[in-house]
């Protein structure tokens, strides 16, 4: 398990579990589990473009996850968000059963970027993801206030000039920048999930910003950790581990609050 | 006439039985997808309409596993997702979003596993992607009896629940105050959603199951004011783009080729452009407010993404 080759699955993995669980952090409080889900899932299709034109995945990953960006938040200023996401999601995932159908991709290969296959992490693609996990950590930590005031009280954001709108295509763009990390190391739906599952458990645990951001994230790596391990030896594939974790961490952080909540009201009736 | 209409549709478009077949199911897939829609954009469901798309999938792996209809397992997984959706009791709107995030992603886990587990004991390695984009002309005849049933269901069941739905959609309170169970109704209205979902995810795939339920209900609540219309037109628009797709993927193959473009892409884009075409259109005449009335407020909190 933590042989040579294995080393560097468990770099990447421990990277982008720390990428996602800080982000993953805001798509929490900002009620934006839908953007987090389609963002990765319509990047997915990307891939399949960058090998048909011949160009780095990572390239199309970024593009499409861009694309994802634009329509949302172009969409959005129409209508209804969740229709906006929904539509642009499918718009993508319609490209990609388009270019699916040109190239003759094995299904081993796509099953990987949908649910994502950890090993095989080469030595090479270490230097892009760790520059790229940088930069989306450094953008979310200098955006951190900004977008935790317009996140908590949009109203009062906008009274010292932090537009919403401005905020809302920023936060799509950290989340973009994290699934062009993540989703060739863990594929698109870890990504949602390891976005969504830490960071949830994570507030129901404290409602200061900054430790939620810190456990966040460290719930995010110990999950990924447990799932590399267990996929390791049962066989099984990660996915299934980091869903079925990252569910139970949520359920485990609601029980907690709400038997700190029962046992403070039997404290208050016993005064 | 005949050479005019040779030039729209490529000769044996209508004499195809994949493309009746299709027709057909394609269809009705969109009728019931479009009129369950209406009341899932009102409420603001989208991404539980999708993220039930992809969870029943897990219940299409599990059936192929035990060999049962796949039907049965895509409608099993289904009202098995939205019930739990539901159930969980939350204080803020906006962690309903999260909820419904939290069981998607279990869901989606266990498909991998049911996957995997396919992979592995009979190597059906297409699964993930029939799953994942569907694929119309290929619908075996075996699950048309069942799906017809659960089609006609899920209408009548919006009959039934028409009237408080609406009211516990458009004002909770208001509805709560009338007597209304409005979490009863709630759970009711996703377990709808739920076989109008699986029957789609099945039939057209799970990117188009998607399409046909958000689509054409957010077109047809731009277009008409009363819900009753809505549902008629969000069918109506439903159908046409489906039938369009299937025709324009069919004349595809005169055009590029041979190469063909998938049925999928084909009825998506064409959701899509009529979706933007009309926003565009309401944005243009809301922009130009009658002198001394301050424009309207949009809808929803401007922050809150998905």
């Amino acid at each position: 398990m933590f042989d040579d080759f294995m080393v560097n699955t468990w770099i990447a993995a421990t990277l982008v579990a720390g990428v996602a669980g800080v982000v993953g952090f805001f798509v929490v409080i900002r009620g934006a589990s839908f953007a987090a889900h389609a963002l990765p899932l319509s990047a997915f299709p990307g891939a399949a473009a960058a090998n048909l034109v011949g160009v780095d995945q990572l390239i199309g990953v970024l593009a499409f996850s861009g694309f994802g960006v634009a329509g949302i938040s172009q969409l959005g200023r129409r209508g209804r968000r969740d229709v906006a996401t929904a539509l642009s999601l499918v718009m993508l995932l319609g490209l990609g059963a388009l270019f699916l159908s040109r190239t003759t991709e094995y299904f081993q290969a796509i099953y990987a970027l949908l649910f994502g296959e950890v090993l095989g992490v080469g030595a090479q693609d270490l230097a892009p993801l760790a520059a790229l996990s940088a930069v989306s950590i450094a953008l979310t930590l200098a955006l951190f206030r900004p977008l935790l005031l317009s996140s908590v009280s949009p109203e009062l954001a906008e009274t010292i000039s932090v537009s919403p709108r401005v905020m809302e295509v920023l936060f799509l763009v950290v989340v973009a920048l994290a699934t062009a990390v993540a989703l060739p190391v863990v594929g698109a739906l870890l990504v949602f999930s390891l976005m969504v599952g830490p960071a949830s458990a994570a507030r129901t645990l404290t409602s200061r910003p900054l430790a939620g951001l810190f456990i966040s994230a460290a719930i995010s790596i110990v999950t990924v950790w447990a799932s590399i391990a267990l996929s390791f030896a049962s066989d099984w594939p990660i996915g299934f581990f980091v869903g079925a974790l990252s569910a139970l961490g949520y359920l485990a952080g609601r029980t907690w609050a709400w038997v700190e909540i029962q046992g403070l009201s039997q404290f208050r009736r016993s005064r | 006439m005949t050479t005019l209409l040779s030039l729209v549709v490529a000769p044996g478009f209508f004499a195809s039985e994949p493309v009746r077949t299709a027709a057909v199911i394609g269809g009705a897939a969109a009728i019931v997808s479009g009129v369950v829609g209406v009341f899932t954009v009102i409420r603001g469901q989208s991404f539980a309409g999708h993220a039930l798309a992809d969870v029943s999938s897990a219940g299409g792996a599990g059936a192929f596993l035990l060999g049962i209809n796949p039907l049965s397992g895509f409608l099993l997984m289904g009202v098995l997702a939205a019930t739990s959706m539901e159930l969980v009791r939350v204080d803020r709107p906006s962690e309903r979003d999260l909820v419904t995030g939290i069981v998607t992603g279990a869901g989606l886990g266990v498909a991998a596993l049911l996957l995997y587990l396919n992979v592995t004991t009979s190597s059906t390695t297409g699964a993930a992607v029939t799953i994942m984009f569907g694929s119309m002309f290929t619908i075996s005849a075996s699950i048309v009896p069942l799906a017809i049933a659960v089609g006609l269901a899920a209408l009548s069941a919006m009959g039934v629940l028409y009237r408080p739905l609406l009211l516990s959609s458009l004002d909770p309170n208001l509805a709560a105050v009338q007597g209304v169970p409005v979490r009863l109704i709630g759970l009711l209205h996703l377990i709808v959603v739920a076989l109008a979902v699986a029957l789609s995810a099945i039939t057209v795939g799970a990117i188009l199951s998607t399409a046909l339920l958000i689509g054409p209900a957010a077109i047809a609540l731009n277009l008409a004011k009363r819900p009753s219309v809505a549902i008629f037109l969000a069918a109506v628009i439903g159908v046409a783009a489906t039938w369009g797709g299937i025709l324009l993927a069919y004349d595809s193959y005169e055009w590029t080729g041979g190469h063909g473009w998938p049925v999928s892409f084909c009825i998506v884009a064409l959701i899509f452009a009529a979706y933007v075409v009309v926003a565009e259109i309401r944005l243009g005449s809301r922009r130009q407010p009658e002198p001394g009335l301050k424009p309207r407020p949009r809808e929803g909190r401007a922050t809150t993404a998905g």
